[in-house]
């Protein structure tokens, strides 16, 4: 039985193994039909091999014995075709695409079971054992005896660089030699920009260094090239370049192409093959796997970096106050600010790489909901809308529950049956929309359905049943459907007793809030329902609004702030006990952040003057009143631990310039305080 | 006076674990470069006492990174030892016959590299 940490190894093996072995399927199809045609492309081949070899490394580290020893028969089946040892006949295509699909069994069944008993893979080994026998006809025809190249090249190849130099002669194309010197301090740039002219013109089958005694500030290259073109076209490619030189190689006795034009490899052919091989190149630097962790450790290196960044234009600043803007001065705050940009450009594309599309989730919502259609008999539609929104990954990943569960409350409770439906004239299939878009620095995610919507009328009466609210209380509509978010009208009876809603809706709201985010909801009795989640796009660099509330400091992030006022003591008025002020015609509800943290001596409750800053998320706005305002700074949010996670209003820590630490403000959570606690 | 080794390999898997594997003894200073590209660039940077090479890397392969060496007065005192897979055979014995002085096959054990490199080095 394999352990929690085969498991987990397996899990990821599983991963990765589907994903090559679903490349090679892919490829396959394509080798087959460019076997048919006697076109089969190297750098294919090769690329199949390679995976082959990768796989069966993988599965021998992992003691996975039947995947091991299936890829590594492919892998020496793989190694002869591409060698020109045998040719792509049925044997070693059937070979291939059935042991292929042994594999991707044996691979399903390691991730479902974590072991790969009960397939049998000894059929397999002797289909590729027989393949193997087919021996090719190719190579006696051509040797490298008459070749015109340096002994010291012939030597230097590898066996397979030897069989390709073999195929390109056998299949009647001229070989060069191109002849480089460079500057040692530049030759990497210089060689590299040959090479891929000439990849563009054929294929490099080898590139020796050598260098000389009499100038040891130069490097000297032989790159040996075959290629269908002429020399002339291969020259205009080089252009003229210092130190470049190139030469016809003298093939043994096989007529150049210049006076055979009757070459059996059209033109097209070669130029396809050199950009397969620059291709794979390529494709090794396009996407890697990286696991999250070490972007998170990368992540704080740079949340480090912002620290420090901060603490040198500090000095910087000071330096520039003390010494006047002379010399050291003004060079450090140049350099500070040099700093500071190429900082924001890695901080931009470190949170960049740990985006990924929202479409992952969704599409696992998907099939979440085709489950439940099919189970329940309910028929619904799941529209998406906006699946390439891009968030951070560690948050896609822990938005995946939530989102289940709005949905399957969705389906659950807000739809109604097809038979009801009917009866009230809407379209028997259901109707459940999930939207994301960006907006700023937010996304916000919508789930909509066309269901029978909430009664906010009998959550009314539930809450003045509870004591949640006074009877006749004016509550609007918005504060009542919040109450849906409690806790107490979270159980799965009381949900039954209302129109069907709240099953684990405060849970959501906290999965949310944890993310920084918040949930609203808008529902029309027998129309349907939408809960919107607005999300910061990251949590881990922000920039924020320092503030000071007596001798403390707070952080506020930025992007819930929408401005910040000075104002007169007299705007305050007394609403139900809270104060207010009116602001832009609208009634704005106060916090002094020193009652909610109990802080001693702040300035702001007695002058006459004092600064609000007005913080929203989704639609609603609350004034936090403070003494006074300290400047815009990136911050880095650190959790304060379990110890705190039950005090409201702090969403983390964050450490200044100074090594100071200080809290950084959770807005969503201090706007419910204000606008429920009572 | 610990000596200074150079890995040429382009997987980092086998680089770190050949330099993993020799910096444990405490007696050798480790130079990694990821292609023949880069041991040539990194080789006149200072004093290589060994290279350990990979064989089938893409442009400058191992074996004409040993054919450089041989060929280079400067560095031709430069023993090499090469790595190779149970596979390539072939491979193998054309980097013998360049001279290189052993040749350690992957998988490989703590005790081959050390084994390998203590006999070339002694």
């Amino acid at each position: 039985m394999a352990g929690k940490k085969e498991k987990s190894a397996y899990a990821e093996f599983v991963i990765e193994a589907e994903e090559l072995l679903e490349s090679m399927g892919d490829r396959l199809t394509a080798l087959e039909k460019d076997a048919e045609e006697g076109n089969v492309d190297p750098g294919m081949v090769n690329d199949f091999f390679r995976s082959m070899h990768t796989l069966k490394g993988l599965s021998g580290m992992l003691g996975l014995k039947n995947v091991s020893d299936l890829s590594h028969g492919l892998e020496n089946l793989m190694d002869m075709l591409r060698m020109g040892k045998i040719d792509f006949r049925h044997g070693a295509m059937d070979a291939l695409f059935s042991g292929v699909e042994i594999l991707s069994r044996l691979v399903a069944r390691v991730g479902a079971a974590g072991s790969e008993e009960g397939i049998d893979i000894s059929a397999e080994l002797r289909r590729i054992r027989q393949a193997m026998e087919e021996k090719a006809e190719g190579d006696r025809d051509v040797t490298l005896e008459n070749v015109g190249l340096d002994q010291r090249i012939l030597e230097t190849l590898t066996e397979y660089e030897e069989h390709r130099l073999l195929d390109n002669l056998r299949r009647n194309n001229s070989l060069y030699r191109v002849e480089a010197h460079f500057p040692f301090a530049s030759f990497d740039r210089e060689l590299h920009e040959i090479s891929e002219k000439l990849r563009s013109q054929g294929e490099i089958i080898s590139t020796l260094p050598s260098s000389d005694e009499s100038s040891p500030e130069t490097i000297s290259f032989d790159l040996v090239v075959g290629s269908a073109k002429t020399r002339k076209q291969i020259a205009r490619s080089l252009g003229k370049r210092k130190g470049v030189t190139l030469h016809a190689v003298e093939c043994g006795g096989t007529p150049p192409p210049a006076a055979a034009p009757a070459s059996r490899e059209p033109p097209e052919r070669a130029a396809a093959e050199a950009g397969y091989e620059s291709m794979t190149l390529k494709s090794l630097s396009q996407t890697v796997r990286v696991d999250i962790r070490k972007l998170d450790n990368l992540m704080n290196i740079v949340g480090e970096l912002v620290i420090n960044r901060t603490s040198i234009s500090q000095i910087s600043q000071e330096l520039l106050v003390l010494r006047g803007f002379t010399g050291l001065a003004v060079d450090l705050s140049k350099g500070a600010r040099n700093l500071e940009r190429n900082l924001r450009q890695l901080q931009q594309a470190v949170i960049g790489s740990r985006m990924v599309p929202i479409g992952q989730v969704f599409s696992r919502l998907n099939r979440v909901v085709r489950k439940l259609s099919q189970d329940f008999g309910k028929k619904v539609e799941l529209t998406v809308h906006g699946e390439e929104t891009e968030l951070d990954k560690l948050m896609v990943e822990d938005l995946a529950d939530p989102l289940l569960h709005l949905v399957r409350n969705s389906f659950d409770h807000g739809l109604e049956a097809p038979a009801e439906r009917k009866k009230l004239g809407k379209p028997e299939v259901g109707s459940i929309e999930l939207r994301a878009e960006q907006r700023g620095n937010h996304i916000i995610i919508e789930i909509e359905d066309d269901g029978r919507g909430i009664d906010v009328e009998k959550i009314r009466k539930i809450a003045v049943d509870k004591g949640l609210l006074e009877e006749g209380h004016s509550a609007d509509e918005q504060s009542v459907l919040n109450f849906l978010f409690l806790p107490a009208f979270s159980t799965k009876e009381k949900a039954s007793q209302m129109s069907g809603r709240g099953v684990g809706l405060d849970v959501v709201k906290t999965n949310v809030a944890r993310l920084g985010g918040m949930i609203d909801v808008e529902t029309e009795l027998g129309v349907g329902t939408r809960l919107t989640i607005t999300l910061p796009i990251t949590l881990a660099i922000i920039q924020a609004l320092l503030v000071e509330v007596g001798d403390e400091h707070f952080a506020i992030p930025l992007n819930s702030i929408l401005e910040s006022n000075r104002i007169y003591k007299g705007q305050i008025k007394t609403v139900e006990k809270r104060e207010v002020i009116h602001l832009r015609d609208r009634t704005l509800p106060l916090l002094r952040l020193a009652d909610i943290f109990r802080i001693g001596g702040s300035r702001a409750a007695n002058s006459d003057k004092l600064y609000v800053v007005v913080v929203g998320l989704a639609e609603k706005r609350l004034g936090l009143v403070v003494d006074s305002l300290q400047g815009q700074q990136e911050v880095v949010i650190k959790s304060l631990g379990e110890v705190f996670e039950g005090v409201t209003g702090v969403a983390g820590a964050t450490e200044l310039g100074d090594k100071k630490a200080i809290l950084v403000l959770d807005v969503g959570a201090l706007i419910e305080e204000a606008t429920h606690g009572s | 006076m610990s000596r200074t080794i150079m890995v040429v390999d382009d997987s980092s898997t086998t680089r770190s674990l050949v330099a993993s594997h020799l910096l444990e003894s405490g007696d050798y200073d480790i130079v990694e470069a990821a292609s023949g590209f880069e041991a040539l660039k990194v080789l006149p940077a200072g004093k290589v006492d060994l290279i350990i090479t990979d064989i089938n890397m893409p442009d400058i392969n191992g074996l004409e990174l040993i054919s450089f060496v041989r060929e280079n007065p400067i560095y031709r005192h430069i023993p090499t030892i090469i790595i190779t897979t149970e596979d390539s055979e072939e491979d193998r014995k054309r980097g013998m016959e360049l001279g290189a002085m052993e040749y350690i096959v992957k998988p490989f054990t703590a005790e081959e590299i050390r084994g390998a490199v203590g006999r070339v080095l002694k």
